[in-house]
C-alpha cells in the first residue's frame, strides 16, 4: 500500500517528459504506416499506369525495353476506334452491369429483410450456404449453363448476361444488405408498425431511406463486379451482347498480340468504371464502414 | 372509453416460458404500471398488448373485443419506446405526422393535429428539427407527441424514462402525470423503477418470472404486500427481513420471539400457524426505530448521512439491516445500537414467503391517485 503510494508520488513529476517520446513513437508509427500504404497503393496502381502509358506508344516502343521516354501518339486509339465499335460494347457493358445490379437489389432487399428481421433457425446456415456458392469455380458450371443458355436462346443476349451476373452477385449483395439491415434499430421499424405501416411501407419509408448509404455502396460494388466480369461474358457472348471485356479480348486473339492497341482498348474499357468509382468513392467507403463507425 | 383485459395470456419462445398465464383487468382512464426486475416479462407483456409480439395462448380484449389477430396499428393503441425510436431522417413534424401520412390524411389536417399535440408538449419551436438536433428530454417529448396525435384509446410506455438523467426523469414523471390528467386516457407503463411505479400508478402490477405477484394500488402494495417478493420490491430502501419464532397467537395478534430473545406482539393473524414455527419478520427501514430500550441490538457498519435523514446499516447476526433514522443522530460507525419497530407496521412471512394477513387494514390502502387532489383542483384543470 505505502510503496504503491510512493511510486505514484515519485512518478507524477516525470509524467510530462514521458509524453514526448510517446508522441514521437506515435508519429513514427504513422509515418511508417503512411509509407506502407502508399507503397501498396502504387504497386496496385502500377499495372494500370503502365497500361495507360503503353496505350500512347507505338507498337515497336511497346515491345522494346520499358521506358518512360517516348513521343506519345494517339494512333492506337484511332485505329482501335476505326476497327471495332467501342460504343456498342460500352453500351452493352452499361446495360448489363446496371441491369444486373438493379435486378440483384430487387431480389436481395426482400431476402435480406426477411433474414435480418424475421430470422429462423436456418437463417445463418442459409447465408453461409449462399456465400459458399461463391467458392465454386465458375468453370465448373460452364457447360451446364452454356447448354441451358443454348436451349433457351439466351446465348449472346444481354438478358442472358444480366441473369448470370445477377446470380453471380446475389450472395454478396444479400450478405451486405443483411449486415446493413441488421444495424438498423428494430424499434424504429416497430414504431412504424405501430403507426400503421405495412411491410411495404415500412421498407419504402423507413428501411430504405435509413440504409441508403449501405444499399448504394452495395449497388456500386455490384456494378463494378459486373463491369469487370470476363469469364462469363467471353464464353456466353460473341457479337450482339458482348461487353467491354470481350472488346479487350478481341484485340489479343485474331491478329496476334498488339500490346499498344490492346492497352489503348483496355484503357478505354476501364475508363468509365474508373471515373465512376472515383466519383462514388466517398459513398463506397461510407457504405463499407457503415456498421463499424456506429 | 378504453378498457383492457388479459385472460390467461402465455408466451413461450421454444421451450422458454416467458409469460405464464397472466390475468389482468385495466379500467378506463387508469394509469397502470407493470413493474418487476429485468427479465420478469413486463416488456414482453406490453409488446403482446401492442401487437408487436403474438400471444402463445390466451385472449387480449380491448373494450371487450378480442384483439389477438388484429395488427398493431388497428388496435387503437400508441406506444412510446424506451429508445424513443424516432425516425431519424424525418423532422419532428414529420415524425409526429407519420401515422396520419400513412393513413392518407391531407397535409393541412396533419399540420393542424401536429400543432395541437406540439402545443401540449411545448414542442412548437422544434417542429422543423431532426431528432439528432434534440436533447434527450425533447426526443422523449416528440415520441410522446407521436403517440398523442394518433389519438389512441390506450397509451403504452415501455420504460420511457430510463435513458434520461435523474433530474430530467423527475421532471418527465411529473409531466407524464399531468398528461394523464389532461388527456384522460388509459395508460400502461412499464418500468423496473419502483419509485416511478409508486408515484404515477393508479394500479401497480408486480411481475416476477412471467407471473403476476400482486395487483393493487401503490399504498395497498406498500402496506399489504402479498408475499416476500412484493414486500422487498416495493419501497426504498428495501424492507428488512429478520428470522423470528412464533410463540403464540390469539385474537390480539401473534407473539413472536426476536433474535435477542425478547418477545413482541404484532397485530397479525397467526391462527393458521403452529407455535414454535419459524417465520420471517419484515420491517421497512423507516419503521425500525432507534430505542435504548429496544428489543434488538446490532453494530453499525456503514452510516450514510443524507441531511434530513441518516441511513444506518446495522449488522445483527447474519443480517445487515437498514434503519432510516433522524438526520441528526449522533452515532458513529462501529457503535452498538439498540432498536425496536412499530408493531402495527410489521409484516410476517411464512416459510413459503407468503404474507400472514394483518388484523387491521391500513386506512390508506384503498387510496387512489385521484383522491390526493382537492375537489376544486379537478374543476380548474
Amino acid at each position: 500500500m505505502t510503496t504503491a503510494k510512493n511510486q505514484t508520488v515519485a512518478r507524477a513529476p516525470a509524467a510530462p517528459t514521458t509524453r514526448s517520446p510517446l508522441t514521437s513513437a506515435l508519429l513514427n508509427r504513422r509515418l511508417w504506416l503512411g509509407v506502407l500504404g502508399w507503397t501498396l497503393a502504387l504497386v496496385i496502381f502500377f499495372p494500370i499506369f503502365w497500361m495507360i502509358v503503353t496505350g500512347f506508344k507505338t507498337e515497336a516502343e511497346a515491345i522494346a525495353d520499358p521506358s518512360l521516354i517516348f513521343s506519345p501518339t494517339l494512333e492506337n486509339y484511332a485505329e482501335v476506334q476505326s476497327r471495332a465499335g467501342y460504343a456498342k460494347f460500352a453500351l452493352n457493358s452499361v446495360v448489363v452491369a446496371f441491369g444486373s445490379t438493379l435486378l440483384a437489389l430487387l431480389i436481395a432487399i426482400p431476402a435480406a429483410y426477411s433474414m435480418a428481421f424475421l430470422p429462423t433457425k436456418r437463417t445463418k446456415g442459409t447465408l453461409l450456404w449462399m456465400l459458399s456458392t461463391k467458392m465454386l469455380p465458375p468453370v465448373g458450371v460452364l457447360v451446364p449453363i452454356y447448354l441451358l443458355f443454348r436451349d433457351t436462346g439466351l446465348l449472346d443476349t444481354r438478358t442472358g448476361l444480366v441473369i448470370v451476373y445477377t446470380l453471380m452477385n446475389l450472395p454478396i449483395v444479400v450478405w451486405m444488405l443483411y449486415t446493413f439491415f441488421k444495424d438498423m434499430p428494430k424499434d424504429i421499424l416497430e414504431a412504424g408498425r405501430m403507426d400503421g405501416a405495412g411491410t411495404l411501407q415500412e421498407v419504402i419509408y423507413l428501411l430504405l431511406p435509413l440504409t441508403l448509404p449501405g444499399i448504394a455502396s452495395t449497388g456500386l460494388l455490384a456494378v463494378i463486379l459486373s463491369w469487370n466480369e470476363a469469364f462469363w461474358s467471353l464464353n456466353l457472348t460473341s457479337s450482339q451482347a458482348a461487353p467491354l471485356t470481350a472488346y479487350i479480348a478481341s484485340f489479343s486473339s485474331p491478329e496476334g498480340l498488339f500490346w499498344a492497341k490492346l492497352s489503348a482498348a483496355s484503357t478505354m474499357a476501364i475508363a468509365p468504371i474508373l471515373i465512376f468509382g472515383w466519383l462514388t468513392q466517398k459513398q463506397m467507403v461510407r457504405g463499407l464502414t457503415f456498421g463499424a463507425v456506429k | 372509453m378504453a378498457t383492457l383485459e388479459l385472460k390467461q395470456i402465455t408466451k413461450s419462445f421454444d421451450d422458454t416460458h416467458v409469460i405464464k398465464g397472466v390475468d389482468l383487468e385495466v379500467n378506463d382512464r387508469e394509469f397502470v404500471v407493470f413493474v418487476g426486475p429485468s427479465g420478469c416479462g413486463k416488456s414482453t407483456l406490453m409488446r403482446m398488448i401492442a401487437g408487436l409480439e403474438s400471444a402463445t395462448s390466451g385472449d387480449i380484449l380491448i373494450d371487450g373485443a378480442r384483439m389477438n389477430e388484429v395488427g398493431p396499428a388497428d388496435r387503437g393503441l400508441a406506444m412510446v419506446f424506451q429508445s424513443y425510436a424516432l425516425y431519424p431522417h424525418m423532422t419532428v413534424e414529420d415524425n409526429m405526422g407519420f401515422s396520419m401520412r400513412l393513413a392518407g390524411v391531407s397535409k393541412d389536417k396533419r399540420r393542424e393535429k401536429v400543432l395541437e399535440a406540439a402545443k401540449i408538449l411545448q414542442l412548437e419551436p422544434l417542429l422543423d428539427r431532426k431528432p439528432k438536433a434534440l436533447s434527450g428530454g425533447q426526443r422523449q417529448r416528440v415520441a410522446i407527441g407521436r403517440a398523442i396525435v394518433r389519438n389512441p384509446s390506450i397509451f403504452l410506455f415501455d420504460e420511457p424514462l430510463s435513458n434520461l438523467d435523474a433530474a430530467l426523469r423527475v421532471q418527465m414523471r411529473i409531466e407524464l402525470a399531468r398528461l394523464h390528467e389532461e388527456l384522460d386516457a388509459t395508460m400502461i407503463y412499464v418500468t423496473h423503477d419502483q419509485i416511478e411505479a409508486m408515484t404515477m400508478a393508479d394500479k401497480i402490477v408486480v411481475l416476477q418470472s412471467g407471473e403476476v405477484e400482486q395487483v393493487g394500488s401503490p399504498m395497498e402494495l406498500y402496506h399489504h404486500p402479498r408475499n416476500r417478493f412484493v414486500a422487498g420490491f416495493i419501497g426504498s430502501p428495501k424492507m428488512n427481513f429478520i428470522d423470528v419464532e412464533l410463540v403464540s397467537s390469539d385474537a390480539e395478534g401473534v407473539t413472536i420471539k426476536l433474535p435477542g430473545g425478547e418477545t413482541r406482539q404484532v397485530p397479525i393473524d397467526g391462527a393458521a400457524h403452529a407455535s414454535g414455527g419459524a417465520l420471517e419478520l419484515g420491517v421497512r427501514p423507516e419503521h425500525l426505530v432507534l430505542d435504548e430500550q429496544g428489543p434488538m441490538e446490532g453494530r453499525i457498519q456503514v452510516l450514510e448521512r443524507l441531511g434530513g435523514q441518516t441511513s444506518l446499516y446495522v449488522q445483527m447476526g447474519d443480517n445487515l439491516l437498514t434503519i432510516m433514522a433522524d438526520g441528526d443522530v449522533a452515532y458513529r460507525v462501529n457503535d452498538s445500537v439498540r432498536f425496536g419497530f412499530s408493531s402495527d407496521r410489521a409484516h410476517l412471512f411464512d416459510a413459503d414467503g407468503l404474507s400472514l394477513a394483518k388484523l387491521h387494514r391500513h386506512p390508506l390502502a384503498g387510496l387512489r391517485r385521484q383522491d390526493n387532489r382537492a375537489p376544486s383542483d379537478t374543476v380548474d384543470q
